[in-house]
């Protein structure tokens, strides 16, 4: 592919902000944009440094986010202790195999799948990869719209503390892996938004 | 204006002309596939923000109204949104409270406020105090915002419930249900570009 007529290579920046496009200025330094005031930027500022930096400390909280327990039930029985994947063990031996399934994606594959895509995207363009640059770009619309929904067992656990908190018959308390899985699901949504697609199409030009 | 203005692909920076839109069409970017553009209604952020007037008030609502009921053996309790943060926050784990307290409190409100604010005021034909930095922030918290998750969190709470207690829907959920359709129908109608141009033009 020749190069293309990108905003970069025409001394033209893009707001992120309001999309205007203007006149990178001549004179190094912070630009602004003439209609919004934001700061603009060719490209994110440190995108695959930051990527990686929330990206790593993302795979190292997954561990206690799955092992630890993310709530106790403490009833007359003894306690329970759940982690995410008893919690779907749960619902899946009870009958409820749609929710079971809806959990185990949210909670589990999705954070998965979206550290590996990262993971793929950022590793691709730091060795100037040129392979399927609209499926690379595909993939990254997928997961910054798919990585909210983890957050899906911290609600159930919020609403489940609350409600079995004052009954004598039992009562649940939430647990050392809710806060790590919290971080996991913050940490990798930053690590999409501070990755610049837009990288992916760079490498493209400078290939003769 | 003059020529209508170039737009870049954010997601692969390729430049583009802008073109008039069939009604309902969108355009896409000739290289990756991006959404560039959207057709808007000429009433689109009237729209806009008589769904986000609406969903202001049903936020009210849905914090005010216990989410779900429970009854285990006679004892009754109930929750509120912010009284399950707040009982989350009272067990120690706070870091979790806060996450729940700004994802589906704080963001959703000030986006809603911030948005009604910044239309109303461009629907008199006025720039509203403080607009252009309002729909900066808007923007950048857009991401979490997550009513839609917390609904189906709490769906899947009271499943897990009913196994061992009697469950009743509060009204609170139903407003949830609602005020998640409402945010979606107005973000949807939302019309930024004119929004943008309207406050550059008001300058």
């Amino acid at each position: 592919m020749s190069a293309a007529p990108t905003a970069a290579r025409l001394g033209l920046l893009a707001c992120e902000v309001c999309r205007l496009v203007s006149r990178a200025p001549a004179l190094g330094g912070d630009a602004h944009c003439p209609r919004c005031s934001a700061t603009l930027h060719a490209r994110k500022p440190a995108s695959l440094a930051r990527t990686w930096a929330f990206l790593i400390t993302a795979m190292i909280l997954y561990v206690p986010a799955n092992m630890l327990p993310i709530m106790d039930t403490s009833s007359l029985f003894g306690t329970q202790r759940d982690t995410i994947l008893s919690g779907v063990a749960f619902l899946w031996t009870s009958g409820s195999f749609v929710l079971a399934l809806l959990v185990f994606f949210a909670s589990i594959m999705v954070p998965l799948a979206k550290m590996i895509a990262l993971t793929v995207l950022a590793a691709s363009v730091q060795m100037r990869a040129a392979w399927h640059p609209r499926t690379r770009t595909r993939l990254y619309r997928v997961i910054e719209f798919a990585g909210r929904w983890s957050m899906l067992d911290i609600y159930v656990v919020t609403l489940l503390v609350a409600l079995v908190h004052v009954s004598t018959f039992a009562s649940i308390h939430a647990g050392p892996g809710a806060a790590a899985f919290g971080a996991v699901v913050v940490l990798t949504m930053f690590a999409a938004t501070s990755f610049d697609p837009r990288l992916i199409w760079d490498t493209l030009g400078e290939k003769p | 204006m003059s020529a209508s203005p170039p737009v870049a692909c954010l997601e692969c920076d390729l430049l583009h002309r802008r073109s008039p839109l069939p009604p309902g069409g969108e355009a896409r970017c000739t290289r990756c596939g991006a959404c560039l553009y959207r057709w808007a209604r000429p009433d689109a952020n009237e729209r806009a923000l008589a769904l986000a007037l609406a969903a202001c008030i049903l936020f009210v609502v849905a914090n005010v109204f216990p989410i779900v009921g429970l009854e285990i053996q006679g004892v009754h309790s109930s929750a509120t949104l912010i009284g399950a943060a707040r009982s989350l926050w009272d067990d120690g784990a706070r870091a979790v409270a806060l996450l729940v307290f700004v994802t589906t409190v704080l963001v959703p409100a000030a986006e809603l406020i911030g948005i009604t604010w910044v239309l109303a005021a461009l629907r008199r034909g006025r720039r509203g105090w403080g607009a252009v930095p309002l729909l900066h922030f808007i923007e950048s918290v857009k991401p979490w915002g997550m009513v839609e998750v917390f609904v189906l969190g709490v769906l899947v709470a009271l499943v897990k419930l009913t196994h061992v207690a009697s469950v009743e829907p509060g009204a609170g959920l139903f407003a949830f249900g609602a005020l998640m359709l409402l945010i979606a129908a107005s973000a949807a109608a939302f019309d930024a570009d004119a929004a943008w141009a309207q406050l550059e033009a008001g300058r």
